[in-house]
């Protein structure tokens, strides 16, 4: 694996960053909107409960926040990738000497610098409007962010194949399929109050551990540590499966002719 | 001495469907060959195919000696580039950026240097900062050419790479793959429509009929071959000869 392989296409979208207003808008313009919006809502929810809710509004602007991360995450990746389509660039890429890991290794550095830049402004948002640090999590913050960079890596890298099997045609499911997650992973509240089905499934989900950790390090509580590790299991798991998908899909589509069709 | 050999190259995506039928040819250092044919002749899918884009449904490319798999394409696609008049550079940045995006990408040792020397060699170093969305058609296929010189190719796959191109930039850019040629020992392969283009240009010429190899050699060879003026008519005497 060469280091300048992947510099080079991590530069190549700095550089479309830097250049593209609406894109550094859109970055930031849809998690501000959304710590503004329901941030809002739960000062209000809480004070009508009359402080019934004393951690409400930790519970909820940090489940903003840290769900912002994963789909940051995720957009990082198939986004990044949607860019060399839509630019017809993506030929260019593919016969260049760059190898199937190489690019994967650029997406996921690319989405790495995109979530720093979000969390960034998001943590600094909910600390100024609602006096909220995410940053209060301490140590553990960083075993929470990982695993949900991870899940949106997984997300990602599965979309991504699907949008290279499939052509532009699956592009909505770059802004589409991390949503699909977003009821079970009790992003905004605990895994008990689902039904007993849907609370087997979020068992499945890394995000419904992490959110669950979330809540428990914000109410005093123990280290989850269970709660880690089930996450960090099924995340090893859906990043393994996502790879395996992405290179079957890719091996396929050097058979069906598809990269050229997708990439002109 | 063979840069590339193609043997017995299939392509089919469905089953009796064959877009590419035992096609062979090779190409030596500093050769330049022409593919021609229709529309749907198969001549972009067999530059796909030495790209490593598409693999074959049978066959055999050889490339600087290496059979090309997914497991040699990186090393054999260090030494070649690629440009098309279908496929286009990232239209936010600007020119400068674009390329010193593929020169990083090529491990260009002197990326600056090399930059310049290529945007030059086109005539687009004045246009550096101006992003590439400001280009015409044209423009942008020489900026696409510049990429395909980033990295000093030994073999140089291009497609309709004067289409859009206005008839001096075309001629020049004609000129410089002929020099390039003799000078560097670049080989090149290239495919268009336009066949007094070919005739000047091509040391041989790979005449591709609904994916067969119908004939292959030096232009002037098969023009006296077929008791033709040129390389125009000898296309069409094929064509009507296939009615």
């Amino acid at each position: 694996m060469r280091s300048r392989h992947i510099a080079a296409l991590c530069l190549r979208q700095i550089y479309l960053y830097r250049r593209s207003f609406t894109r550094l808008l859109e970055t930031f313009y849809w998690p501000t909107m959304d710590l503004l919006l329901w941030g809002f809502v739960t000062v209000y929810l809480q004070r009508s409960t009359l402080g019934k809710m004393p951690m409400f509004v930790s519970y909820f602007i940090g489940a903003l926040i840290l769900w912002d991360v994963l789909f940051r995450a995720e957009q990082g990746i198939s986004v990044s990738f949607l860019e060399d389509m839509w630019s017809r660039n993506l030929i260019n890429i593919f016969v260049a000497p760059v190898t199937l890991t190489e690019y994967l290794s650029s997406l996921m550095a690319i989405s790495a610098i995109k979530v720093i830049a979000a969390f960034t402004v998001t943590s600094a948002l909910g600390w100024l409007l609602y006096s909220f640090s995410i940053f209060k999590l301490g140590i553990y913050l960083l075993p929470l962010v990982l695993n949900l960079v991870a899940m949106g890596w997984a997300i990602g890298i599965f979309t991504t194949a699907l949008i290279l099997r499939y052509g532009l045609e699956a592009e909505i499911l770059a802004w589409a399929l991390a949503f699909l997650f977003l009821p079970f992973s009790a992003v905004f509240y605990p895994v008990k109050i689902l039904p007993h089905v849907l609370r087997v499934v979020a068992m499945f989900i890394p995000a419904s551990h992490v959110f669950e950790a979330m809540r428990a390090i914000i109410s005093g509580g123990a280290f989850p540590s269970a709660e880690f590790g089930y996450a960090s299991g099924l995340n090893v798991l859906y990043i393994s499966v996502s790879i395996w998908f992405f290179m079957r899909v890719y091996k396929k589509a050097l058979i069906t002719g598809i990269i050229p069709k997708i990439g002109e | 001495m063979d840069i590339m050999e193609v043997e017995g190259v299939v392509k089919s995506f469905e089953r009796g469907i064959y877009v590419l039928k035992d096609v062979s040819f090779s190409l030596s250092r500093g050769q330049i060959l022409g593919i021609l044919g229709q529309n749907g002749a198969g001549k972009t899918t067999l530059i796909h195919i030495i790209l490593g884009l598409i693999l074959p449904t049978e066959g055999v490319v050889r490339i600087f000696g290496k059979v090309l798999t997914p497991g040699t394409r990186t090393d054999i696609l260090r030494r070649m580039n690629f440009a098309s008049n279908y496929v286009f550079l990232p239209q936010t940045l600007t020119l400068w950026e674009n390329l010193m995006v593929y020169a990083i990408m090529y491990e260009v040792r002197e990326p600056s240097q090399k930059c310049a020397e290529v945007l030059k060699m086109f005539g687009l170093y004045e246009k550096k900062n101006q992003r590439a969305k400001t280009l015409s058609s044209g423009q942008m296929m020489r900026l696409c050419l510049s990429k395909a010189m980033i990295n000093d190719p030994e073999v140089l796959l291009l497609d309709e790479p004067t289409a859009g191109l206005d008839p001096e930039i075309a001629r020049k850019t004609r000129q410089l793959l002929v020099g390039l040629s003799r000078e560097r020992g670049l080989s090149v392969i290239y495919t268009s429509h336009n066949l007094w283009e070919m005739q000047e240009v091509s040391d041989r010429v790979l005449f591709l009929d609904a994916g067969r190899a119908l004939m292959e050699g030096p232009s002037s060879e098969l023009i006296g071959r077929y008791d033709v003026k040129n390389l125009e008519e000898l296309f069409f005497k094929v064509i009507e000869s296939r009615k």
